[in-house]
């Protein structure tokens, strides 16, 4: 009788489809893994320890950090956190930059995500379009913050810069050409055999297992649960627009491919009307004193940044700077099904797998 | 309280006269109007005075005990006026009535008393949920998340008896969350009810983290029902010098990983954890950096 032995196989921690460095140690059988064991932490450089040490505003930075892929939302929930505490009335015209970076964000992180998720699975210009697009975008956060990837935009109280002139019209004009260029990316890869056959039914999940595993963002929407905090706990403005929740049932890559896609749409749905209703005047920055000082007690908020569920607690002792400062990366949570997902997988399947989750490994690791 | 009179007197006179400056302030400060009229604002004002500074007495004792930093005597009148000011400024925000002068108040000064001030409602909000408390009722908006609280707190103390909980109040710097303090050998049956009970449900672990807070370890876990779409934070005060914990992996798989990290960089120990490891740091690492004591121990150096 044919029989194999078990090896183990290690994948990473320097490897082009982990995104970052990430290792995972395999027990397979033949093709079949038995077991997959993720080790992380090659990342770590202590953001809440260092962040005890410094300001609120100095923190900012290191935000950046976490996720990079969409710095606008790590910052946002620092800033939120410290606000919540503070009781701060924000500005309109700060909230509306503030949205709108942060959406222009979610479409840079979304587009990377599927350009690298289709590299990873062997579709090789995808990924030439989507940083085509993904390049105006940073184009733009540059000129609004000076910097491409680690903004460090927002302030407690508003944000650091103001629109440049005509910055709004661009982005205004953004919205019609990414949306055709969507359609082109549907044209190009939704409806494509050779990539449904590697999604289909590959990484499959119930709803119940999302929510025990507490993933958050496409993968748990992916399951049917309609659940996004700028919808059900909305913070910033978000009320004051009028999106959709896009959800799919069947709880595999090819349906997270599909809540992703449909994201986007909804990103841009939120940026016209935000570029729309945008106030031509008034001030970027609420009125905060020159130190911020967090009053005594202890808070925690939660946001819905590109790849789940971002949370800020901070316990503060009434000083400038933070006793306790913690992240709840989205990334960290969504991994941790990882393992269950592999069990019994072939091989074949590991990338698309992985791939599906999107993690980012500077949030996973802190 | 001792010296009711006297200092009810005089608290009556900060509140009013801080009331004034910061409507002076936030009015620019030019307008001029009579201010006999505004007899029951005052009375207002004073209770609120009376019960921050019972609160904050509170708070001070509290955070004595925690050994922070910030040192408080309750008889202190320009910490007392501070408070007054911006608890009268919330309560006058509606009324139009406005005296000049009485503008010493700094910018710095306003800072810290709203700041104060927030610190001083958590703390009454504590305070509320315990008998004993000269407190009139007006004076605190009652959270909306109160009903939800209440609830929780009864349908625990239906069935797990009436004393599992250490403390419970509503965080008014964290968005109203109902917050429960479980009794750290009661932490996982409590848990474990707020996962299974029909009419709780919590089905989702949101964020799980510990905190060294020097005279004890905390682990914070803050969690949502689907369900009922409602949050509920829990937390478990454990000793510092043997931090150990019923681990709730059994009960939510999320909560995995978020117990190793806390076990890494807290050292906080979770009983019966499937794979309790060094998830960020490597296994010969010495110490926890997240303890407030710790130092780095690095050959190299």
């Amino acid at each position: 009788m044919l029989r194999t032995e078990e090896m183990l196989l290690n994948v990473g921690p320097q490897h082009p489809s982990t995104h970052g460095v990430f290792r995972l140690v395999l027990k397979i059988d033949g093709e079949i893994i038995k077991e997959a064991k993720p080790v992380i932490g090659y990342l770590h450089r202590g953001t809440e320890k260092l962040a005890e040490n410094l300001q609120y505003t100095q923190i900012i930075p290191y935000t950046d950090r976490l996720d990079y892929l969409a710095a606008m939302t790590n910052n946002y929930v620092l800033c939120h956190a410290v606000e919540t505490m503070m009781d701060l009335k924000i500005p309109d015209r700060a909230e509306y930059l503030r949205v709108i970076a942060m959406e222009l964000g979610r479409v840079a992180s979304h587009l990377v995500w599927w350009g690298t998720y289709l590299l990873d699975i062997g579709a090789v210009s995808p990924f030439l379009y989507a940083f085509r697009e993904r390049e105006m975008i940073i184009n733009m956060l540059n000129e609004l913050s000076g910097a491409r990837l680690t903004f460090n935009y927002m302030r407690v109280g508003g944000v650091k810069w103001d629109a440049p002139e005509g910055w709004i019209e661009k982005v205004g004009e953004f919205i019609p050409y990414m949306r055709e260029q969507l359609k082109g990316y549907h044209d190009l890869v939704t409806g494509n055999e050779i990539f449904m056959n590697r999604v289909k039914g590959v990484g499959r999940y119930t709803k119940e297992d999302a929510i025990n595993y507490s993933l958050s963002g496409a993968n748990l929407r992916c399951t049917g649960v309609k659940w996004d905090l700028r919808k059900d706990e909305p913070y910033s403005i978000y009320d004051r627009f009028d999106f959709d929740v896009p959800v799919q049932e069947g709880g595999d890559a090819w349906a997270r491919y599909h809540v992703r896609l449909a994201e986007l749409e909804e990103s841009l749905k939120i940026l016209e009307q935000a570029v729309e209703q945008f106030p031509k005047e008034g001030e970027i920055l609420a009125k905060v004193p020159k130190i911020i000082k967090a009053p005594k007690g202890e808070a925690y908020v939660r946001i819905e940044s590109p790849r789940g569920e971002i949370g800020c607690y901070i316990a503060s002792d009434g000083k400038k700077e933070p006793y306790r400062l913690k992240f709840r990366r989205p990334s960290f949570y969504n991994l941790q099904i990882l393992p269950k997902l592999l069990e019994g997988e072939n091989i074949a399947n590991l990338i698309a797998i992985l791939g599906a989750i999107d993690i980012v490994l500077g949030e996973v690791d802190g | 309280m001792s010296g009711e009179k006297d200092l009810e007197q005089l608290k009556k006179e900060a509140a009013a006269k801080a009331k004034a400056a910061a409507l002076a302030k936030q009015q620019g400060g030019v307008e001029e109007a009579p201010a006999g009229d505004d007899e029951k604002a005052k009375a207002i004002a004073a209770a609120k005075a009376k019960a921050a500074a019972a609160a904050k007495a509170k708070a001070a004792a509290l955070a004595k005990q925690q050994g922070g930093a910030e040192e408080a005597p309750a008889g202190d009148d320009e910490k007392a006026k501070a408070i007054a000011a911006a608890k009268a400024k919330a309560a006058a925000k509606a009324k139009a009535a406005a005296q000049g002068g009485a503008a010493g108040d700094d910018e710095k000064a306003k800072a810290i008393a709203a700041a104060k001030a927030k610190a001083a409602a958590a703390a009454a909000a504590r305070a509320k949920a315990k008998p004993a408390e000269e407190e009139t009722p007006e004076e605190l908006v009652p959270s909306p998340n109160q009903p939800y609280l209440d609830k929780y707190v009864k349908v625990i103390e239906e069935h797990l008896g009436k004393d599992v909980l250490e403390d419970f109040y509503i965080n008014n710097l964290s968005k109203d969350v109902p917050t429960l303090v479980a009794k750290p050998e009661n932490y996982y049956k409590i848990a474990e009810f707020l996962r299974y009970n029909e009419q709780l449900g919590f089905n989702y672990l949101s964020e799980f983290h510990g905190g060294d807070f020097e005279t004890h370890m905390e682990v914070y876990a803050h969690l949502y029902s689907y369900n009922n779409r409602q949050s509920v934070a829990l937390k478990v005060k454990i000793d510092r010098e043997k931090p150990e914990v019923e681990s709730l992996s059994k009960l939510w798989a999320g909560a995995n990983w978020p117990e190793c990290e806390t076990y890494d960089l807290l050292g906080i120990q979770f009983k019966n954890h499937p794979n309790l490891y060094r998830i960020m740091l490597g296994d010969d690492w010495i110490g926890h950096p997240l303890r407030k004591d710790y130092e780095p121990y690095d050959v190299e150096v």
